[in-house]
């Protein structure tokens, strides 16, 4: 049976791409994908090479004529969004950036002037890697829909797994507990929760798990650079524990971490002392939890 | 003025630039935009004052005059709301608040409610001997995908007349967006890091799309490589701080001590980023 694992962390820059970059040198058998669609990274180690380039057509957007336009100034009247802007020379236009893209100027406009058009938001790709296929995507900058292209990138690694007969895909999340981390873990059969012993990496740890026990998902804690604070490696433990979270791996802060990031290296194939070990340990025992 | 700190890649320093930064200025207001993830509070430790529940609108639907025509669901962009035959049904994590399906209803059958999102919370960061720090912040419903109406909301009590410092969400998507929208000055906090450049690249397009002055602030100066420092150089970019590594700030952070209550003579680098701002805004 195909399984998804989804490598999330609440707070950013605690070790997702790392971890899940572990996952992808030490795994054999599976589909890599990054859904941090508006600010990937994980190509940045898996170094993938393009084998299929779609475009991303998230939604529709507005689009003005401005022959039609006789700049009675509706659309700006009932735009709930403030993004019909006037000037001068250009008259009432669209401000893409505050633009919902929700169409009601096309409805209001007496004159037909505005009318929805398809928009490309971004771009997704399948590709080739010293380490398997992976999915991943790029949104476009500033664009809408990074929910919809989460769910996409799934989708196809989903097919692409079933293609290739592969059941286990893993997925690299996005930071944060809206809608493009919503898009990455439902229906995921496990969350791994990146989390580090700040109370900033504490606080969001809490509301990612909440997220998961929302969505009725089985959830478990790696901590990394555990020994910067023991005292709150011990708060997480304990939080975990109330919560029959299981603990599945605590890395050492490790210099040569940063290091092997720069070499654009997993820490597994990368000399970090103590991290390299502990880390395969961890990709064992999460695949033993997911029954691989 | 409003000064946005922002950055593409989580983890890069933004809340310890922004309370760190709102700590060092006499007249200052901090406001969390971070509302998926708010951890300025952590450090800061404010006295809310007030807060406020935050809604965005949502169709009800009065099933006394519908006709159950489709026109609502037919002209919904986000697939909020679906017709059966004697229902209709409104998915609430889908709606954006647009009002096209009121707008479009032939019988005038779609009213409006609220549907809370989060909260907002204000109130003041008490200091000794000088004026309070203002602050604000959002927290996000968990379980609620929608954050934007919620950012936009907490925006709404900047005090222009102080130095207004927003911490962003990390990304480059809507709620980036968002926040950064209106701002005279953005600080992009990365660091020397392939992920950190490449992330910095994107944040960077996204300030350019948008015409909001910036500049670069490298944290953890004394790790990685050169390229992040070569990157701004071509570009022309500004690198207006750079913060090394120390392990006792670090340990600090992790129990939510700011540095600048750590080391007080710090936040004369911080006013000195104020004036070094200033200088760029009147270069520009």
């Amino acid at each position: 049976m195909l399984k998804e694992l989804t490598i999330v962390s609440g707070k950013g820059g605690t070790g997702k791409t790392t971890v899940t970059a572990a996952f992808a040198s030490l795994v054999p058998e599976k589909i890599m994908t990054d859904c941090d669609v508006d600010a990937a990274d994980l190509h940045l180690i898996l170094q993938p090479e393009i084998l299929r380039e779609e475009k991303f057509i998230g939604g529709r957007m507005p689009q003005m004529d401005k022959s039609l336009c006789t700049d009675c100034g509706l659309c700006q009247q009932e735009c709930r969004f403030a993004a019909i802007d006037y000037s001068e020379e250009r008259g009432y236009h669209i401000n893409p950036f505050a633009c919902d893209n929700c169409g009601l100027c096309a409805f209001v406009c007496p004159e037909g002037a505005i009318t929805m058009v398809d928009a490309v938001n971004g771009a997704w790709y399948i590709s080739r890697t010293p380490y398997g296929k992976m999915v991943h995507a790029k949104l476009g900058i500033g664009e809408d829909n990074s929910g919809k292209l989460v769910t996409l990138v799934r989708q196809q690694a989903k097919k692409l797994a079933e293609e290739e007969n592969l059941s286990l895909i893993i997925n690299d999340g996005p930071p944060g507990i809206g809608c493009p981390v919503t898009a990455a873990i439902t229906g995921a059969s496990m969350v791994l929760v990146v989390t580090e012993p700040t109370i900033a990496g504490i606080h969001d740890l809490e509301r990612v798990c909440e997220l998961c026990r929302h969505f009725q998902l089985p959830v478990l804690v790696c901590i990394n650079k555990y020994s910067i604070n023991l005292v709150n490696t011990q708060k997480i433990r304990q939080y975990c524990q109330e919560r029959e979270i299981p603990v599945v791996g605590e890395i050492p802060f490790e210099p040569q971490v940063n290091q092997a990031l720069v070499a654009r290296k997993s820490v597994v194939d990368f000399p970090c002392g103590q991290v390299s070990r502990v880390v395969r340990q961890l990709v064992e025992e999460v695949l033993a939890r997911l029954g691989k | 003025m409003i000064i946005t700190v922002a950055s593409g890649k989580g983890g890069t320093g933004k809340t310890t630039i922004a309370t760190n930064l709102a700590l060092s200025l006499p007249a200052a207001q901090y406001i969390d935009c971070d509302v998926e993830e708010p951890n300025g509070n952590l450090f800061l430790r404010a006295r809310i004052d007030r807060r406020l529940e935050v809604g965005k609108p949502l169709p009800e639907i009065d099933h006394q005059r519908c006709t159950f025509c489709g026109e609502c669901a037919r002209a919904c962009e986000f697939n909020a709301l679906a017709v059966l035959k004697k229902k209709v049904m409104v998915f609430p994590e889908l709606c954006h608040g647009c009002g096209v399906c009121s707008y479009v209803c032939p019988e005038k059958a779609v009213g409006e409610g609220e549907k809370i999102i989060g909260v907002a919370e204000v109130g003041v960061v008490p200091r000794e001997g000088e004026d309070n720090l203002g602050f604000v912040q959002g927290i996000l419903n968990v379980g609620e995908p929608m954050s934007p109406p919620l950012i936009k909301r907490v925006k709404q009590f900047a005090e222009p007349e102080k130095i207004v410092i927003q911490d962003a969400p990390p990304g480059t998507s809507c709620p980036v967006i968002q926040t950064i929208n209106g701002s005279d000055f953005c600080l992009l906090v990365t660091e020397p890091t392939p992920f950190g450049l490449n992330d910095l690249e994107l944040a960077v397009g996204v300030v350019r799309q948008l015409g909001v002055p910036f500049g670069v602030i490298i944290n953890r100066s004394d790790s990685g490589d050169q390229e992040v420092r070569e990157y701004c150089r071509r570009e022309q970019i500004p690198v207006l701080l750079e913060m090394p590594m120390n392990r006792d700030l670090a340990f600090a952070y992790s129990k939510g001590i700011p540095y600048v209550r750590e080391v007080p003579a710090a936040r004369e680098q911080f006013r000195r980023l104020l004036a070094d701002i200033e200088k760029e805004l009147r270069r520009c």
